[in-house]
C-alpha cells in the first residue's frame, strides 16, 4: 500500500509513476549485477535461490515463539536463558547468522523492554527471521530510543501507568529477544498452544503477548 | 562517521507505521538483492563491518529515501567496485569484461544451511583484562570520529553505568576499514534515559553495547 510504504520511507519522496519506473530500473539493475556475478562464477545461483527459501519459508518468529513458550512452561528453560540464552535456543535447534551471541530480556509487571538497531538493522534472524520494513526503517530507529511509549501508541499498546521501558540498542553482534508477559488465564495451556500467542512483535518489544481471547478471536487458537 | 544511518534520537521522520501480514520481501528484486548481498559476503573478500561502512556512506538524501534494499544494492555495488571484482562498467552492463579475481569461497547451495546455522561469531579470546567491571560508571567519548564506528551519536559524552562484560568482540571501528579484527573487550552499558532525552523519561533506560576505547572512568 503506497501510502503506507511512503510513511516507512520505503519509497519517500517518489510519486506512485516514478516508483513504479524506478523498480523496473531498480530490477534491471539486479538482474544486470546477477548475471555479471554468476558469469565471474563468484555466485551459484542455486544458492541464492537456498538463501531466498530459507528466509522466506524456514526461518522466522515462529521460531522464536518456541522460545517464548518452552521459558513460559520450564522455569528451568528460562533460568537457562538468563544464564546463557546462546545456548538455550541453540537447543531448540535455533542458531547461526545473526544470532551468535543472544540475549534474552524479560518483561514484568515494572519493566517492558523493547529493541531496536539505530544504526543499521540489527535483528535476530534465527528466531525472528529477517526485520520487517518498519523495523529497518528511519522513524522506528529515530524514535525507539526518543519516544518509546510514542511508538507503543502507534501499534496500539499502552503500558500501565509505572512501567519502567528499557530499550536495547543492538550496537555490536549481540542480538535481542523480548520475553514478553505470559497473560493471564493460560494456566492450563500446552506449550505449543502458548506460542499461538506469541507475536512477533510482542518479541521485538512493540506488542504484547495475545490473551487466549484475542487468539480465539484471530482464529489461532 | 556522523552519516544518514545514525538516526536515534533525530526528530522529524513522522510515525511508525506497521504494514499488516508484510511479506518477507516486497519485490522479486528485494530477494535476488538480499541472496546477492548474503553470498558475496560468503566469499570473505570483506566483513560485514566493511559492507556496513559502504551502506553508511550512501549520500543523505539517498540513503533515507531510496529504500532498504536499494541500500544494500548500492552497498554491494560499491564492495564490487572498491575490491576489484567488478567496474562500474561490468555491473552496468551485466557482462564480464575482465576475467574474476580469486575469491577466498563460493557458496554452494548444498552448503547453505549448514553455513547459515553456524554463522559467524564474533567473540574471540581476550589477550588483556577488561578495563571494567560491572557497576562501574563510564563516560562515552564526546567528539565524533570520521571512521565506522558504533558508537552512536545520541549517547556521545554520556555518563552510563556497565551492566554486562560480554566479553572480547571483534572490533568494528578496524574491521570495517581492513585494519584487523582487533579484539577489544565489549560491554552491556546502561544509560538513564531521562539524562538522555529529558524529565518525561524518568525510570526509563537505554542499553547500547558499545566496546572499551568508546568509554573512560566516570
Amino acid at each position: 500500500m503506497a501510502g503506507e510504504e511512503h510513511g516507512n520511507g520505503h519509497h519517500r519522496g517518489h510519486d506512485h509513476d516514478h516508483d513504479y519506473s524506478e523498480l523496473d530500473e531498480t530490477e534491471l539493475r539486479v538482474r544486470a549485477l546477477e548475471s555479471l556475478l554468476i558469469e565471474k562464477g563468484y555466485v551459484d545461483p542455486a544458492a541464492l535461490d537456498e538463501l531466498i527459501e530459507t528466509y522466506e519459508t524456514r526461518v522466522g518468529p515462529r521460531n522464536g515463539a518456541a522460545v517464548v513458550a518452552r521459558a513460559w512452561s520450564d522455569p528451568a528453560f528460562m533460568q537457562a536463558l538468563r544464564n546463557n540464552a546462546t545456548a538455550a535456543i541453540a537447543t531448540l535447534g535455533f542458531t547461526g547468522r545473526q544470532g551468535e551471541h543472544m540475549v534474552a530480556v524479560e518483561n514484568t509487571a515494572n519493566t517492558h523492554n523493547m529493541v531496536v538497531c539505530t544504526l543499521c538493522s540489527c535483528y535476530p534472524w534465527p528466531v525472528l527471521g529477517l526485520p520487517p520494513v518498519w523495523y529497518k526503517s528511519p522513524p522506528y530507529r529515530a524514535r525507539a530510543v526518543s519516544d518509546p511509549r510514542g511508538v507503543l501508541t502507534e501499534f496500539g499498546v499502552t503500558l500501565p501507568q509505572g512501567t519502567n521501558i528499557r530499550v536495547w540498542d543492538s550496537t555490536a553482534e549481540v542480538r535481542y529477544l523480548v520475553i514478553p508477559m505470559r497473560p493471564d488465564g493460560t494456566e492450563e495451556m500446552r506449550e505449543e498452544q502458548l506460542a499461538t500467542l506469541v507475536t512477533r512483535d510482542s518479541m521485538i518489544g512493540t506488542g504484547l503477548a495475545l490473551t487466549p481471547d484475542k487468539a480465539r478471536a484471530q482464529g489461532l487458537l | 562517521m556522523d552519516g544518514p544511518h545514525d538516526l536515534g534520537g533525530k526528530p522529524g521522520f513522522g510515525p511508525v507505521v506497521p504494514e499488516p501480514n508484510e511479506p518477507v520481501f516486497h519485490d522479486a528484486w528485494e530477494k535476488r538483492a538480499f541472496a546477492l548481498t548474503l553470498a558475496m559476503g560468503f566469499t570473505g573478500t570483506w566483513t560485514i563491518d566493511t559492507s556496513r561502512h559502504a551502506r553508511e556512506r550512501i549520500p543523505p538524501a539517498d540513503y533515507l529515501t531510496i529504500g532498504y534494499y536499494r541500500v544494500w544494492l548500492e552497498g554491494l555495488c560499491t564492495l564490487l567496485k572498491e575490491h576489484d571484482l567488478a567496474s562500474a562498467d561490468e555491473i552496468a552492463s551485466g557482462k564480464s569484461a575482465a576475467p574474476p579475481v580469486p575469491v577466498k569461497r563460493i557458496l554452494k547451495a548444498s552448503d547453505v544451511a549448514a553455513t547459515l546455522a553456524k554463522g559467524g561469531p564474533a567473540s574471540r579470546e581476550p589477550d588483556a583484562p577488561a578495563r571494567f567491571g560491572v557497576g562501574d560508571r563510564v563516560r562515552t567519548l564526546a567528539a565524533g570520529v570520521d571512521h565506522h564506528t558504533r558508537l552512536p551519536a545520541y549517547v556521545r559524552g554520556q555518563i552510563g553505568t556497565i551492566a554486562q562484560v560480554h566479553g572480547c568482540h571483534v572490533f568494528a571501528d578496524t574491521n570495517a576499514h581492513g585494519r584487523g579484527e582487533c579484539p577489544t573487550w565489549l560491554y552491556g552499558v546502561a544509560f538513564d534515559a531521562a539524562t538522555v532525552f529529558g524529565p518525561s523519561r524518568a525510570g526509563d533506560s537505554l542499553h547500547l553495547d558499545l566496546w572499551e576505547p568508546y568509554l573512560e572512568p566516570a
